[in-house]
């Protein structure tokens, strides 16, 4: 039972992981292959999931889809770890100005969501994949700089830190030897959480158009072009919307139970 | 004199913190090369003709001019005028703030209603299949995007049953039965998501509370486990909760501004997106300082209203 969560994320997210990798080799179809005698075929052969407006394989669209979901999530996770946690461990580890001054910026960031940093972006650079995957990143930095300096305090509280102080250890020693290995699965979990916010993140902007380009199969964009379609194809909006949701989902849950199986403490609380 | 010396200090934070973000967003914005001028004369204009555009608009100016007259601007309450279509800001902006704000409202009320028994009752039941199924529940409400939950909703009330409009905005003074026809799915499909990831706050509120000796003496004289958790365990539940709510206000605006995109409402979300197509950067600096301002006002108002909610935090020095 209590493996039964982290079962689950790893299915879907190995899922969404084998699609996309499944994708580079081979797709039913073009991806972009237009097909005028095929405009939204209904789910059967030759098109498993049928068509959308072009005649484009909503089956080969979904799985080149995954390709940008999993690209983005990696890439803004990376900018945002690479960048708050070691702001969190500064933070946890000082005293003083300097902490309160990390602290300070990392309330502010919280102010600026992902998608109003995309629009600044887009207005700034029109709109491209890195721009929504540097915005999806950098709105991300004080979910990692929070969760970062909180493990730091804790382990700064120990009495293993004083007797490492008291031998001579210097700073950046004690942050390399003692505290990150005990904040690194912390920090695990946490990338897992923020790989499901990331891809919510990324479908939204897709949606918008203010990330990646039209032309470039996204399930955000599949969900804005099959919106139109609402009323003669419903089921054009089911693949992409179910596969966000699973993708998500994998990564969410993932991440709970990893977390609960690493401190059966929090299972109640959390 | 310490609940003073509280408000005053956050105050004078708040203040910080707009004018820090102030300067983020200008930067972002007016730090490059390229300006607005490519935007309206394209990237081959006769240079003749950008210095003169240049000029007209004032972007020949340096920088740090350019920041103090938008914030002197913003504090006079004058927001300048658009770049593209010179029209002043505050005149698109203001008729649509209306627009937002109640749909951000509706929103919030029904994700609390959504959140409270769903939360409560995983809480009860944590132990049991009942309260992994609620929990559950919400786990799936967070991996919904709100988009493409207003677009399952479309398809099912709009659509299928044809009970509610699949978009568009009726104004209030106008009809306010149409006005509120035209939000409920609109505002429901923010709240599910929201409402899935309140949930999970209020549960583990509630776990907690069923945990305190003064619960179990309120069981123990007799009161009955709903009445005791409505009567008590709301009260010390909420400023916990009241913190989560407020903070996700900021997340339900955001979501709004997808939201009215799904369902074209003419609100801040959908002129924010059309001026950032067209590179408006005056619109866009002024929306989306206004939004950032927002969230950080509604921040500063939970952590006040924190400290209200709960004596016991009263005359500290840290209120977090």
């Amino acid at each position: 039972m209590r493996r039964l969560p982290v079962v689950f994320g790893l299915v879907a997210v190995g899922l969404v992981v084998v699609t996309a990798m499944v994708s580079l080799a081979w797709t039913p179809y073009d991806p972009g292959a237009i097909d005028p005698a095929a405009r939204l075929a209904p789910p059967g052969w030759p098109h498993l999931l049928g068509t959308d407006t072009f005649g484009r394989d909503t089956l080969s669209r979904l799985m080149a889809g995954s390709r940008i979901c999993l690209l983005v999530g990696v890439v803004s996770v990376a900018i945002a770890a690479v960048a708050g946690v070691p702001l969190g461990l500064v933070a946890g580890m000082t005293r003083g100005v300097v902490s309160r001054l990390v602290l300070r910026a990392t309330d502010l960031l919280y102010a600026f969501p992902a998608i109003l940093v995309a629009m600044l972006l887009a207005a700034a650079f029109g709109g491209s994949t890195l721009t929504g995957m540097a915005a999806i990143g950098i709105a991300t930095v004080p979910v990692f700089t929070r969760i970062a300096r909180a493990g730091t305090l804790t382990v700064m509280s120990q009495d293993y830190i004083w007797a490492a102080r008291a031998s001579g250890t210097t700073w950046p020693a004690i942050a390399a030897r003692h505290v990150w290995p005990n904040i690194a699965p912390l920090v695990g979990v946490q990338a897992s959480v923020s790989f499901g916010m990331a891809i919510l993140a990324e479908a939204a902007l897709s949606y918008l158009g203010l990330a990646t380009p039209p032309t470039t199969p996204t399930w955000g964009r599949m969900l804005y072009d099959a919106q139109a379609q609402l009323f003669n194809a419903p089921l054009l909006t089911l693949w992409p919307g179910a596969a966000i949701v699973v993708a998500v989902l994998g990564f969410n849950v993932l991440g709970d139970g990893l977390r609960d199986l690493l401190d059966p403490r929090l299972r109640e609380v959390v | 004199m310490h609940v003073v010396r509280q408000i005053l200090t956050r105050l004078s934070a708040l203040v910080l913190s707009l004018l820090v973000a102030s300067l983020l967003i200008f930067v972002a914005l007016n730090a490059l090369p390229g300006d607005a001028t490519s935007a309206i004369l394209g990237t081959n204009a006769d240079p003749v003709a950008v210095a003169q555009l240049r000029a007209r608009l004032g972007l020949d100016r340096p920088l740090l001019v350019r920041y103090v007259s938008w914030l002197a601007g913003l504090l006079r309450g004058d927001l300048g005028t658009s770049l593209v279509s010179g029209d002043a800001v505050s005149s698109l902006i203001l008729p649509r703030l209306g627009v937002t704000v109640s749909l951000v409202a509706i929103a919030t009320v029904l994700s609390v209603a959504i959140a409270l028994p769903l939360g409560m009752y995983a809480a009860v039941h944590r132990r049991r299949a009942r309260g992994f199924v609620a929990a559950t529940v919400s786990q799936l409400g967070m991996a919904v995007p709100a988009f493409v939950a207003g677009i399952v909703l479309v398809l099912v009330f709009a659509v299928r049953l044809q009970w509610l409009p699949a978009g568009g905005y009726v104004d209030i003074q106008r009809d306010p039965l149409q006005w509120l026809r035209h939000l409920v799915l609109p505002s429901l499909s923010l709240a599910l998501v929201n409402g899935s990831l309140l949930a999970r706050y209020v549960r583990s509120a509630f776990v907690e509370v069923l945990a305190e000796d003064w619960f179990r003496t309120a069981r123990s004289v007799g009161w009955r486990l709903w009445p005791a958790l409505w009567r008590h365990g709301v009260r010390n539940a909420a400023t916990s909760l009241v913190t989560v709510v407020g903070l996700q206000l900021a997340t339900v605006f955001v979501g709004a501004v997808v939201v009215e995109q799904v369902f074209a409402i003419p609100g801040l979300g959908t002129l924010l997106l059309d001026q950032v197509t067209k590179r408006d950067l005056v619109v866009v600096q002024d929306i989306v300082m206004l939004l950032v301002g927002v969230v950080l006002v509604i921040e500063a108002l939970v952590e006040l209203a924190y400290v209200a909610l709960d004596p016991r935090l009263r005359g500290r020095r840290e209120a977090r």
